[in-house]
């Protein structure tokens, strides 16, 4: 539907305007919900909705009150240090293990290897509160449940298929001769990886990385179980703060973490096309 | 190495035939490869699968009644409950000993909360008379049935011994027929009466809210994937930011907007009410309730469907519809016989993917659902974390996980799971 013929009837006029606005009032559905809440945030009452200053763009009307109240209360402070300090552990182990096992997968001649693929990418699928009842029993048993290194072991599992996910399809654009020719001029295999794959696949190890740190820094169901009062984390202060007593410094904090998803999904674009330019330019 | 002659095997530099050779680096590339899968492997067990594995296992394990009533369930073994006649003494004796053994240890109120979920009220009289049975003297004080219906009149209740009888076994289905509004009766699985049943009611639910979230999602996806499938690349890849940045976003945060949204006093009906349509008096409901539920749902997935659209409609070549018109088919016929088909495997991998994430859900329902548009998800976190019936949270969670993997197969079957795509 690139354009509109010159030779439309009437009628097809018409479906082509409509089916535009109703992509336009989807589009709407889809980011409307993000966008309202970022002037929200600046409101000067404690209301969730436009006050009429607002609305009439008064300065009065405005205010950073939310944004002290985040950056001065404790307990949101200790849950944003408390997810800091576990979204990027979670994040190293998850990329340690992942990208090896993804180089391992990649290999032309895996035993098993769709049965395998389905047990890495099942913390994707199980659902979060199957995952979050077991970890609590298992992690209980052993010690791990309400420590710091429990949940970051949970967080790890549940990042762990997006890093498959994204290095693997890297991978695919990987030209084996690469390492063939490094060990072919003397490189053992520990050197060929870092100095020739790992220089080549780093974007999609970056993005993998970028998912995992995001899906433990958003995670909540999983740290409700596994962790204690110490692993209060953002999404956990913002639960309880969602249902109990709502407060408006929730628009603060959830304008502040709209900010990091941007900053982060422009990241992953950057390093989308930058692979994809990479790849173009690779003979295969 | 000598006597090489042309019919004997081709062999290799180091003289070994060449097909020995090639297996046997065939087995090392092989087991390379698995040296370098084994230590997620390894991770995953352990942090994952033995986990979902061992509280699956809560669903089916009974070993408490054996464990705290050992004498007693050994003579009730003889007994047949369907004779409507109370155990001899024997029982009644055995079952003092157990008693006062389990009161000192206070290991008795945990088979009474057990025994509880099956016959609600006998908690309490086990509870009741564990605290006078401690202090009898088993050698000398019996005859105990007397006693012991004194104590508390439903020692004298058949239905009681009936349930110890039942549930005595090492594994037990019990949770599983309840997590099914069943329970074993007299004669086997039987169905609760009318006013129990809550489970069916709640698995129910979520799969037809599943399916109503799945359904909307390819109706307000299908035309979005449609337009970013066949605008320029620019444009194309400008409104694409529209479809990430919502996944990118937190959950939480979309869940808040919604919370924030739909109150009563919140954006969306001062707006309404500012344009007309609706009474300042009377404003809509949209929270707290399955609609909530619905609408906050359908926006946090719908970039799942999407995705997998788009990827497939941007395979599928424009001048299969301009030979459908030019052969005289109508704008519609063109798009439904020749275009939707071709559609259809975009469809099937975004409504599996969307139903497999929307019948799990948790935090969404559990906050703008209300008690209306809760999930059997929220079910589950009640019986583990408040109810402390752990057995049946492990039941209806195996049930849900059961509906999930048999989806994911399907997935990945006709999609295969390595080609999901991340943005």
């Amino acid at each position: 539907m690139s354009a509109l013929p010159p030779y439309a009837t009437t009628g097809q006029r018409a479906w082509y305007y409509s089916f535009r606005v109703i992509c336009g009032l989807v589009f709407f559905f889809l980011i409307a919900p993000i966008v309202v809440i970022i002037p929200l945030s600046f409101n000067a009452q404690d209301f969730f909705t436009f006050t009429p200053e607002m609305l009439r763009l008064d300065p009065e009307g405005y205010s950073l009150k939310h944004y002290r109240d985040f950056f001065s209360n404790d307990s949101w402070q200790s849950a944003m240090w408390n997810s800091l300090k576990i979204a990027p552990m979670a994040t190293i182990v998850s990329v340690t293990f992942g990208t090896l096992a993804a180089i391992g997968l990649s290999q032309p001649h895996v035993p098993f290897r769709r049965a395998i693929m389905a047990i890495l990418i099942s913390p994707m699928i199980v659902p979060l509160i199957i995952s979050a009842a077991g970890m609590y029993f298992f992690y209980s048993r052993i010690g791990l449940q309400g420590t710091y290194v429990g949940v970051v072991l949970a967080h790890a599992a549940l990042g762990i298929p997006f890093v498959i996910i994204t290095v693997t399809a890297t991978l695919v654009g990987f030209d084996r001769s690469l390492t063939r020719a490094a060990a072919n001029m003397g490189a053992d295999p520990v050197t060929t990886f870092f100095r020739v794959q790992m220089p080549l696949i780093l974007p999609g190890v970056i993005s993998g990385g970028l998912f995992a740190f995001i899906t433990s820094f958003d995670e909540v169901v999983v740290v409700l179980f596994v962790g204690s009062a110490g692993q209060k984390t953002l999404p956990w202060q913002m639960f309880i703060g969602l249902r109990e007593q709502i407060s408006p410094t929730i628009l603060a904090v959830a304008t502040l973490l709209v900010a990091i998803s941007i900053m982060l999904l422009a990241t992953v674009e950057m390093l989308r096309r930058r692979s994809e330019r990479l790849r173009g330019m690779s003979p295969s | 190495m000598s006597d090489i002659t042309q019919s004997g095997p081709v062999l290799a530099a180091d003289g070994r035939p060449l097909k020995r050779s090639l297996a046997r680096a065939l087995r090392m590339q092989k087991l390379r490869a698995l040296l370098l899968i084994a230590p997620l492997l390894l991770f995953i067990l352990v942090t994952f699968i033995l986990p979902v594995a061992d509280m699956l296992f809560r669903s089916v394990e009974n070993r408490i009644v054996q464990d705290t009533l050992p004498r007693t369930v050994e003579v009730l073994a003889d007994w047949d409950p369907a004779s409507g006649q109370l155990p001899e003494e024997a029982a009644f004796a055995a079952l003092a000993a157990d008693l006062k053994e389990a009161a000192n240890v206070k290991t008795h109120t945990k088979v009474a909360k057990r025994l509880n979920y099956e016959n609600p009220g006998l908690s309490s009289v086990f509870r009741k008379s564990g605290r006078k049975v401690k202090n009898w003297d088993i050698a000398n004080d019996g005859p105990f049935r007397e006693k012991l219906i004194e104590l508390n009149d439903g020692w004298g209740d058949v239905e009681l011994w009936r349930t110890i009888k039942t549930y005595s076994g090492t594994f037990t289905s019990g949770y599983f027929l309840n997590a099914v509004d069943m329970r074993l009766g007299a004669e086997g699985p039987e169905v609760r009466p009318e006013n129990e049943r809550i489970y069916n009611t709640m698995l129910i639910r979520t799969m037809r809210m599943s399916l109503i979230i799945t359904f909307s999602c390819i109706m307000l996806g299908y035309p979005v994937a449609w337009i970013l499938a066949n605008l320029p690349t620019r444009q194309a890849n400008l409104l694409m930011i529209l479809v990430l940045l919502p996944f990118w976003t937190s959950l939480l945060v979309r869940t808040s907007a919604w919370k924030i949204l739909l109150q009563q006093q919140g954006v969306i009906n001062d707006t309404l009410v500012w344009i007309g349509l609706v009474d300042d008096a009377n404003r809509l409901v949209l929270i707290n309730n399955e609609l909530g539920t619905i609408i906050a749902m359908t926006h946090i997935l719908l970039p799942f469907m999407i995705l997998p659209m788009y990827s497939v409609m941007q395979t599928i070549n424009p001048s299969y519809l301009r030979a459908a018109k030019s052969l005289g088919a109508t704008d519609w016929t063109a798009f439904w016989r020749v275009y939707f088909p071709q559609t259809v495997p975009g469809i099937g991998a975004g409504s599996i993917l969307v139903f497999i994430l929307a019948v799990g859900y948790y935090i969404t329902p559990a906050l703008v659902g209300g008690t209306k548009g809760t999930f059997i998800s929220n079910l589950i976190a009640y019986h583990i974390s408040t109810s402390g019936n752990w057995g049946l949270g492990a039941a209806l969670g195996a049930i849900l996980l059961a509906v999930v993997l048999a989806l994911y197969w399907v997935y990945d079957k006709i999609v295969g799971i390595d080609n999901v795509k991340l943005g």
